[in-house]
C-alpha cells in the first residue's frame, strides 16, 4: 500500500499531464499542477527551517564539535527572519515591498548577503585556474585539440585576441582570434552541445516513462523494482 | 601613479610566472595555493590601478543593441532580473546599460524577477540608475517594478497567456489595471521585446522555451559567461542577441557610449572589469603552459629512467 | 435539351437582378447592425471643423476563433489607421468595443497606437460577440465596421502539435516495446559506463578508510527530473552503504528533497536489514540559497574529509567550486548532470562523470533489471530517428542550395514545418 499510492498518483498525474499538451480542454492543467507544487513547496519551507533549527540546536545543546558555527547560523536565521517578517526599518507601510530601500532587510542584503555571495562565486576564478592547470595537458591528440581550443577561447575573450591578430586582412577575418573563438563556440561546440541536448531529451523521456509506468521505483527506496 | 602601480603588478605577475616556468623545466608541479596567489594578484592589481581596454561590439551583442535601437518609441520591453548577488558583478552592468538604453529610447519598461534575490538587485538598478538619471520618467507610465514571483517556470507558463493572473499588482501593491503602462498588455504575447538576464534556472533558457517560442515574442539575453555556450543553440532564430559575461556587458557599454551621445561619460563597470579578466586569462594560459612543460619533462624523465 | 439564346439572356438578367437585390438587402441589414452598435460617438461622423485632427478608421477588422484552445479566446486583427504613423502620428490610440449577444456595446480595451491585433480572453462558448474599433485623435473619433457575430469554439485536439504527438508516440512505443521484449527474456547489450562501475569500489574505499560518503543531489527541487534521477541512484548507493556499514552525509538545499531522500535511504537500510543504523541526521536541510549551500557543503568537506563524493543532479555555477574542494580533500568523485554548461567542469575536476543521458540511464544500469535496460534500448530508437532526420535535413539543404532541386526544397520545407510546431 505504501508503494501503491505514490505509484498510482505518479501514473495518473504523469499521463494526464502528457495528454494535456495535446488536448486544449486540458491545457491549463500543467499550470494548475505547477501551482499545487508551489503551494506544497511553500509549506516545505517550514519543514526545512524547522530541520535547520533542530539540527543546530541539538549541536549546541550537546556542545558537539564546531558548535560555535551553529550559534552563528541560528542567530543569522532568526535575525533575518525578524527583519523580513516585521519589516524593521521599512520606510513604507505594511503593504510596501519587504526590500524597500532603507529597510533593515535591504541593508543586510546589500552589505552582508550580497558581498558574501559574490565572494563565494568569485572562488570560481581560483578554481578555474587550478582545474585548468591540472586538466589541460596534451596527453593525447584529443586533449591537445581541447588545449588549443581553450587557448583560442581564453584569448578571444580578452582585447588581447584582437591586438595579436588584428593585422589579419578582413577577407581572412575568420582567423582573427575573437572570430575564431566565436566560430569554435558556434560550430564545433554547438554541434556537441546539441548532440548532448538531444541525448538528454531522450533520456528524460525514457526516465519519465519508467517513473510513470512504475518500472523505476528506486527513488521510493524499492530495490526490487 | 597608476602607471607605476600597473608596471609593478605586471612585473610581479610575469616575473613570478617566469620563475615558475624555469622550475617546471625540471618537471616540478605547482602547488594550487601558488596558483591562487597569482590569480588574486592578477584580479586585484587592475582593480587598484585600473587598466582600460577599448572594446568593439561583436555581432552577437550588436544584434541585441540594434533591436532595442530599432523598436519604435513607446514599445513595451520587459526586463527580467533572474540572478543573484553572486552573478551581479557580471549581469548587473548589463541590466543597468540595457535599462538606460530602453528608457532613453522612450520605451516602456516592465521590471520583474523570477528569483527572490533578483528583486533587491532590481531595486538597486532603479535607485542607482533610473531615479537619478531619468527624473522625468514616471513610475507606472514609463516603467514599473512588478517584483518577484515564486514558481519558476510556472510563473512563465501563466504570464505567457495572462499577466495579471500572476502579477495583479506592482511591488508596492498598486493594481496593474490602474497603470497606463499596462494598457493593451494582457500577456507576454503583447510585449514588443523581452530581455532575460540571469544564468541559472529559471533563466534566459526558460524564457525562450516557455515564453519566446509559444508567444512568438523576440527575446534578447544577458547571461553569466559560464552559461553563455548553453544559449548559442538558440541564436539567432530564437534569441536575438546574447551578452555573455563581463565581456558582453563591456561590449554593450562600449556600443552605448559610442552610439548614444547622452551616455558618452556614463559609468562603465563592464569595461573597467575587462582589465582583471584579461590579466586573469593570461595568468591561466601561462599556468596551462607551465603545467604542460612540467608534464612533458616528467614524462621524458620517466621514460629515461625506464 | 437545347436552350434558346433569348432564354439564356433572360436567365442571366434574372440572376443579376437577384444578386443586386441580395446585395442591397445585405447592406441594409449590416447598416442596421452598425446603427444598433453605434455608441455616443456618432458625432465623429459630423462634418469636421477646420481645427479637428481628422483620422481614418482601421480597416479589415476581422474577429475569428482562436485555433486549438478550449473555446475561451477570440482573435481580432486589423490594419491600423493610415494616420497611425511612427513619427508625428495623428492617432493617439484605439478603443475596442464589444457587444455580447447583440447587447449594448461596452469598451473592452484601450490600445496604444501601432496595435494591430488583440486576443480577447474573456469570452464564453455559449455567447455571441461582435466588435468594432474607435480610432481617436486629440479631438476626433472615428469608428470601424462591426464584425460579424462570432462564438469561440472548443477544439478537442491541438493539430498544431500533431507531429510532436506522432514523434512522442513513436519514441514511447519504442521504449515500451523494448521493455516488454526484455521482460520476455531477450538479451540486451548495454555498453559499460565507467562512472557507474566505480560506485561499489568508491563506497568500499570509504569503508576501508573509515571516512564518510558525501552525496549531493544538485540544487534543484523535486520538480526537476535530474533530482529524481539522483534519488534513484541514491537508492542503490545507500543500499551499498548499508551493506558495507559505511556512513553517508547528505546536505540538501531543498526541503522536499530532504524528505524524499530520507525516505529513500531509510527504505534502503530496511531492505539491507539494518533499520537500526539509519538516522534522520544523515540528510539535513541547509538553505535554498545557492552559495550559502555551497559554503556549507565546502565547510563539511574540509572538516569531515569524505573519502567519496557523489555530485549527481542539477548543478550550476557551484559545480566547479564543489568539485575542486572535493578534489583538494583527496576524495574520489563521481559526478553527473544534464546541464551541458557544467559538464566541462566536472570532467576537469572529477574522477568519473556521467554525461547527460548517462545520469538518467544510471539507475537502470545499476539495477541490471531487464525491464529497465529495455527502456534504454527504446531510447536508442529515438536517437536513430534524430540522426536520420539530421542527415536527411543536411542532405536536403545542401542539394537544394547547390543544385536548386525542387524536391529537396520541398523536403527541407516539410522538415521545417514538422519541427517548427510547438
Amino acid at each position: 500500500m505504501k508503494r501503491l499510492v505514490p505509484l498510482t498518483i505518479t501514473f495518473i498525474v504523469g499521463f494526464v499531464l502528457i495528454f494535456s499538451v495535446f488536448l486544449p480542454p486540458a491545457e491549463g492543467l500543467d499550470q494548475t499542477f505547477t501551482l499545487y507544487f508551489d503551494i506544497i513547496a511553500v509549506f516545505a519551507f517550514f519543514l526545512g527551517g524547522g530541520n535547520l533549527m533542530r539540527v543546530h540546536i541539538n549541536k549546541l545543546r550537546r556542545q558537539k564539535k564546531d558548535w560555535g558555527f551553529s550559534v552563528v547560523t541560528i542567530a543569522g536565521f532568526l535575525f533575518m527572519l525578524a527583519a523580513g517578517l516585521f519589516k524593521i526599518g521599512n520606510p513604507g507601510d505594511i503593504a510596501t515591498a519587504v526590500d524597500t530601500q532603507g529597510s533593515l532587510f535591504k541593508t543586510v542584503f546589500d552589505y552582508v548577503i550580497n558581498p558574501l555571495q559574490s565572494t563565494m562565486y568569485s572562488l570560481l576564478a581560483f578554481f578555474v585556474a587550478s582545474a585548468s592547470y591540472r586538466a589541460f595537458r596534451a596527453k593525447n591528440r584529443e586533449a591537445t585539440l581541447l588545449l588549443i581550443a581553450a587557448f583560442v577561447i581564453l584569448l578571444g575573450r580578452t582585447p588581447f585576441g584582437m591586438m595579436v591578430t588584428g593585422w589579419i586582412p578582413d577577407s581572412f577575418s575568420i582567423f582573427q582570434i575573437p572570430n575564431l573563438a566565436i566560430w569554435i563556440m558556434n560550430s564545433p561546440n554547438l554541434a556537441g552541445q546539441r548532440a548532448i541536448i538531444i541525448g538528454i531529451g531522450l533520456g528524460v523521456i525514457s526516465m519519465s516513462l519508467r517513473l510513470i509506468l512504475g518500472v523505476e521505483r528506486s527513488y521510493l527506496g524499492d530495490d526490487n523494482a | 601613479m597608476p602607471n607605476i602601480g600597473v608596471s609593478i603588478s605586471l612585473l610581479v605577475i610575469f616575473g613570478g610566472l617566469a620563475w615558475l616556468l624555469i622550475r617546471s623545466i625540471s618537471g616540478r608541479e605547482v602547488d594550487r595555493r601558488i596558483i591562487f596567489v597569482f590569480i588574486f594578484v592578477a584580479v586585484a592589481a587592475p582593480l587598484l590601478f585600473p587598466i582600460t581596454f577599448q572594446e568593439k561590439a561583436t555581432s552577437i551583442v550588436r544584434d541585441l543593441f540594434d533591436r532595442i535601437e530599432e523598436l519604435p518609441e513607446g514599445s513595451h520591453v520587459l526586463i527580467s532580473f533572474d540572478f543573484d548577488p553572486a552573478m551581479a558583478p557580471e549581469v548587473q552592468p548589463m541590466a543597468n546599460a540595457i535599462s538606460r538604453h530602453c528608457l532613453d529610447k522612450g520605451h516602456r519598461v516592465i521590471f520583474m524577477s523570477l528569483w527572490a534575490t533578483g528583486q533587491s538587485l532590481m531595486t538597486t538598478t532603479l535607485t542607482n540608475v533610473i531615479l537619478p538619471e531619468f527624473p522625468e520618467k514616471v513610475d507606472g507610465r514609463d516603467y514599473v517594478n512588478i517584483g518577484f514571483k515564486a514558481g519558476n517556470e510556472g510563473v512563465l507558463n501563466v504570464i505567457v497567456s495572462d499577466f495579471k493572473k500572476m502579477f495583479p499588482t506592482n511591488v508596492n501593491g498598486v493594481p496593474l489595471d490602474s497603470m497606463e503602462i499596462f494598457e493593451g498588455i494582457e500577456s507576454c504575447a503583447d510585449l514588443d521585446f523581452i530581455v532575460a538576464l540571469g544564468g541559472g534556472r529559471p533563466g534566459p533558457k526558460e524564457w525562450v522555451l516557455f515564453v519566446g517560442d509559444p508567444a512568438d515574442v523576440p527575446i534578447g539575453v544577458g547571461v553569466a559567461a559560464v552559461v553563455a555556450p548553453q544559449l548559442y543553440p538558440y541564436y539567432p532564430q530564437q534569441v536575438i542577441g546574447i551578452l555573455g559575461g563581463i565581456k558582453g556587458a563591456a561590449e554593450y557599454e562600449s556600443e552605448l557610449t559610442h552610439r548614444r551621445e547622452r551616455f558618452a561619460d556614463m559609468e562603465t563597470p563592464g569595461l573597467h572589469m575587462m582589465g582583471p579578466q584579461t590579466l586573469a586569462h593570461l595568468v591561466i594560459m601561462s599556468f596551462i603552459i607551465i603545467g604542460n612543460i612540467a608534464f612533458f619533462r616528467k614524462k621524458r624523465s620517466g621514460s629515461d629512467s625506464r | 435539351m437545347r436552350v434558346g439564346k433569348s432564354t439564356f439572356l433572360h436567365l442571366c438578367l434574372a440572376f443579376s437582378l437577384s444578386l443586386i437585390l441580395i446585395l442591397i438587402l445585405l447592406t441594409l441589414v449590416s447598416a442596421q447592425e452598425v446603427d444598433s452598435l453605434r455608441s455616443s460617438t456618432d458625432s465623429a461622423y459630423t462634418i469636421p471643423d477646420s481645427g479637428l485632427v481628422l483620422v481614418a478608421p482601421v480597416t479589415s477588422l476581422i474577429a475569428e476563433d482562436y485555433k486549438y484552445d478550449d473555446g475561451e479566446q477570440l482573435k481580432l486583427s486589423w490594419v491600423p489607421s493610415i494616420d497611425d504613423q511612427l513619427v508625428d502620428s495623428k492617432v493617439l490610440g484605439y478603443r475596442l468595443f464589444r457587444s455580447i449577444d447583440g447587447g449594448t456595446p461596452e469598451i473592452l480595451a484601450k490600445l496604444p497606437p501601432g496595435t494591430n491585433s488583440f486576443l480577447d480572453r474573456t469570452v464564453q462558448r455559449e455567447r455571441k460577440y461582435q466588435y468594432y474599433l474607435e480610432t481617436f485623435s486629440e479631438n476626433f473619433v472615428v469608428q470601424s465596421i462591426v464584425t460579424a457575430a462570432i462564438s469561440p469554439e472548443r477544439e478537442w485536439l491541438n493539430l498544431d502539435r500533431g507531429w510532436l504527438f506522432i514523434i512522442a508516440l513513436f519514441i514511447s512505443i519504442a521504449i515500451i516495446f523494448f521493455v516488454e521484449k526484455a521482460k520476455r527474456g531477450h538479451k540486451l547489450y548495454v555498453r559499460k559506463i565507467a562512472g557507474l562501475e566505480a560506485i561499489d569500489e568508491a563506497v568500499g574505499r570509504a569503508t576501508e578508510m573509515g571516512r564518510p560518503v558525501l552525496f549531493i543531489p544538485g540544487i534543484n527541487d523535486m520538480d526537476d527530473v535530474q533530482t529524481l534521477a539522483a534519488l534513484t541512484i541514491l537508492g542503490r548507493v545507500s543500499r551499498t552503504i548499508a551493506d558495507y556499514d559505511s556512513q553517508i552525509f547528505m546536505p540538501v538545499s531543498r526541503s522536499l528533497v530532504m524528505t524524499a531522500a530520507r525516505e529513500t535511504i531509510k527504505t534502503s537500510y530496511m531492505a539491507a536489514g539494518r533499520p537500526d543504523a539509519y538516522s534522520d541526521d544523515m540528510v539535513n536541510y541547509v538553505t535554498d540559497e545557492q552559495f550559502g549551500y555551497v559554503a556549507a557543503v565546502d565547510g563539511l568537506m574540509v572538516r569531515e574529509r569524505p573519502a567519496t563524493v557523489f555530485l549527481l543532479g542539477a548543478f550550476f555555477a557551484e559545480s566547479l567550486i564543489l568539485a575542486e574542494t572535493g578534489n583538494s580533500v583527496g576524495a574520489i568523485q563521481i559526478a553527473g548532470t544534464a546541464r551541458p554548461a557544467q559538464l566541462p567542469f566536472f570532467i576537469a575536476a572529477c574522477d568519473f562523470t556521467l554525461i547527460g543521458e548517462e545520469l538518467f540511464a544510471a539507475s537502470a544500469y545499476l539495477s541490471g533489471e531487464p525491464r529497465q535496460l529495455g527502456s534504454l534500448k527504446g531510447q536508442d530508437v529515438g536517437k536513430g530517428l534524430a540522426m536520420s532526420v539530421i542527415i536527411l535535413g543536411v542532405l536536403a539543404v545542401t542539394i537544394a542550395t547547390a543544385w536548386d532541386v525542387e524536391i529537396m526544397h520541398n523536403v527541407h520545407n516539410w522538415l521545417l514545418g514538422v519541427f517548427s510546431s510547438n
